[in-house]
């Protein structure tokens, strides 16, 4: 089950059944200084076995949007949309209900490995206690599952290593038994929020190799949150940017890195170090800040900042809709085509400016 | 000494192992400990080591300390010794009692309050606001007018009136733990309230709580001795400490050792509890390892 409800024409490509299929969701906090539109309208859907990326400045809406998902914003206000898992809105479920596919059907890696474990209980209870909770499993059963799970993490002497307390356990290791938690249930649907900004670079790969080939294990779907474009590069089969709450373009991972069509996106690869080009080569940054979400600026939100923005014109006064700009492509951008051509390329806009 | 970063609670040998080295460092908590170990040696062997019983009366009244009684007889000759021996079980028993209800509400109510916060809180710092209010004097002579005197009703009157403080320290305890990213996780695990705050939130706050309730069984102790000097906690011949205080206090001039063993025995006892209670939080401040 699960693909039989309709889907909008703007959820863009992808293969396999449909897992999570979220659909116009708006969603903000309400704050003294008003209310902060967090998530502005989103839709998009997880297929079965793929990596869906989600990349976006700090405060561009990533983590609240896998926040809701998991119904872990208790002060979040949704004021419209539908996340639909298996066919149900686990915006409508009854508190134990929700519990009930939290941790067991979809299951959530967190940022910081450092404090994610509880420094008085060992690293194999913790693991096993979402098997008990979910499974019912015994003490005995769930420390032996707890032990597999940390090997399959590839975590040496796992049935040592599961005795031990998380102070004993690098940031590393603990952000590995940190994934062998959340697929202690193999979950159908493993969220990872920033999994490795803590932690190394040459640590980071690992991890992130290990998430995938849990990925491929259990038959299951990662949504990634990052902001580092080069882990999504190489991993991600989709990318879903956000900017300001809003989706800016979703695409392909290669149709988003080499057919962008997004000034927005364009930035952010403009913004990256890259190792082929010359020494001197300078990162270009995009100029600016994000935008208040209290204050949204009128028409694109990217306006303010976007070098080939019409301002007057087109770009200060309307918003632009998330639409299909190329097969399995979509971009909320007015001029899309013209940006994916070079027409508008920001970057030959901006030396223009400069020269 | 170590570069890692300390772990919340006492949990592996290790752990306790350099618990006991810290503790042991300082002597005053030390000498504590060992009295109180020797106290409860007393209280549990009190009717073997106490050469006359409770109420015994021998011919010799307010006598002071003698060979045959070393603390001194009381006004209707009963042996002083015995009594404060005695008395040991009374306070000892009183002091734990009334400790475990002030923990158990105050646990309860400061968990609920720092876990869920809004409403919630609200409503448990304005019970314990009225409370606060009311002076623990007032409220013991108004239960013990309906529950009589005895010593079940000081233990409710001194349980009830105890947690506050515990219910304020484990609120905040709450309100720190629960903004941690492994309460996060739990949550995201999909357990239930109940199990995240008893398994994972409450075994973090345990050090204030130990620390705070060693000194609270003292101070419970001290209250005790209060109201039965007042004369609304046990009633003669129980050999409360307050209570032979009260009866020793007419005669505070010609047979002043009705008044000072007691005394001692309270202080000492309190003293110590408090001597335990800083080596306790010393030694399980992570700040200071």
């Amino acid at each position: 089950m699960g693909d039989s409800m309709t889907t909008s024409p703007r959820n863009g490509p992808g293969t396999g059944e449909v897992l999570l299929s979220v659909q116009g969701l708006v969603a903000g906090f309400d704050t003294d200084a008003g209310r902060v539109q967090a998530v502005d309208d989103l839709s998009f859907d997880i297929h079965r076995g793929e990596v869906f990326s989600v990349v976006g400045e700090s405060g561009s809406g990533k983590s609240v949007t896998a926040m809701t998902i998991m119904g872990l914003l208790p002060t979040l206000k949704v004021s419209a949309g539908q996340i639909l898992w298996h066919g149900r809105d686990l915006l409508d479920l009854p508190d134990e209900e929700m519990r009930a596919v939290r941790g067991n059907q979809i299951a959530m890696v967190f940022q910081d490995p450092l404090t994610a474990f509880n420094p008085v209980h060992t690293i194999g209870r913790q693991i096993g206690e979402a098997g008990r909770i979910h499974r019912g499993l015994s003490k005995k059963q769930a420390r032996l599952e707890a032990i597999d799970k940390l090997g399959l993490v590839g975590i040496p002497e796992p049935h040592k290593r599961a005795d031990m307390y998380p102070h004993e356990f690098s940031g590393g290791m603990r952000q590995r038994a940190k994934a062998a938690m959340a697929i202690m249930n193999d979950p159908d649907l493993l969220i990872a929020d920033e999994p490795t900004t803590a932690l190394d670079v040459t640590v980071q790969a690992q991890v992130l190799e290990v998430l995938v080939a849990i990925k491929d294990e259990i038959d299951s779907a990662i949504m990634l949150i990052t902001h580092d474009l080069g882990v999504v590069a190489g991993l991600s089969d989709r990318v879903m940017v956000m900017y300001a709450g809003r989706q800016a373009e979703l695409a392909g991972v290669n149709d988003l890195f080499y057919r962008t069509h997004h000034p927005y996106t364009l930035g952010l690869l403009a913004s990256l170090p890259s190792l082929v080009g010359s020494d001197d080569e300078p990162l270009v940054p995009i100029p600016g800040s994000p935008p208040s979400l209290v204050h949204r600026p009128s028409g694109c939100p990217f306006h303010p900042r976007c070098a080939s923005a019409e301002d007057p014109g087109r770009c200060a006064s309307e918003v632009p809709q998330l639409r299909i700009v190329a097969t399995d492509h979509l971009a909320a951008c007015h001029f899309a085509e013209e940006v994916a051509s070079g027409d508008r390329d920001p970057r030959t806009v901006d030396r223009g400016a400069e020269a | 000494m170590s570069a890692e970063p300390s772990s919340g609670a006492a949990g592996s040998p290790s752990d306790l192992r350099d618990f006991w080295r810290r503790f042991r460092a300082n002597r005053l908590a030390v000498l504590g400990l060992a009295f109180m170990v020797a106290l409860v040696v007393v209280a549990v062997l009190a009717p073997q080591i106490a050469p006359y019983g409770e109420a015994e009366r021998s011919s010799v009244f307010r006598g002071p300390p003698s060979w045959d009684h070393p603390f001194g007889t009381d006004g209707i000759g009963r042996d002083v010794f015995s009594r404060v021996v005695l008395g040991s079980r009374v306070s000892l028993k009183i002091g734990a009692l009334a400790t475990a209800i002030s923990l158990i509400i105050g646990v309860g109510f400061g968990g609920l309050a720092g876990f869920f916060g809004g409403w919630v809180d609200g409503l448990v710092m304005r019970i314990t606001d009225i409370f606060l209010a009311i002076p623990y004097i007032v409220l013991a002579v108004a239960i013990a007018s309906v529950f009589g005197r005895s010593q079940n009703a000081i233990i409710v009157v001194l349980g009830l009136t105890g947690w506050l403080a515990i219910a304020r320290i484990v609120r905040s305890s709450f309100l720190s733990l629960k903004e941690l990213e492994y309460v996060e996780a739990a949550r995201a695990l999909g357990f239930s309230n109940s199990r995240i705050m008893f398994k994972h939130i409450l075994p973090n706050a345990l050090q204030p709580i130990i620390v705070y309730g060693t000194i609270a069984v003292g101070v419970t102790i001290l209250s005790e001795a209060a109201l039965s000097f007042l004369g609304v906690g046990p009633q003669d011949p129980t050999p409360a400490w307050g209570l032979m205080i009260a009866d020793g206090k007419g005669s505070l001039s010609n047979a002043p050792h009705l008044v000072l063993f007691p005394g001692l025995a309270i202080s000492l006892t309190i003293l110590s509890l408090q001597m335990i209670g800083d080596g306790l939080r010393d030694a399980l401040d992570p700040k200071l390892r």
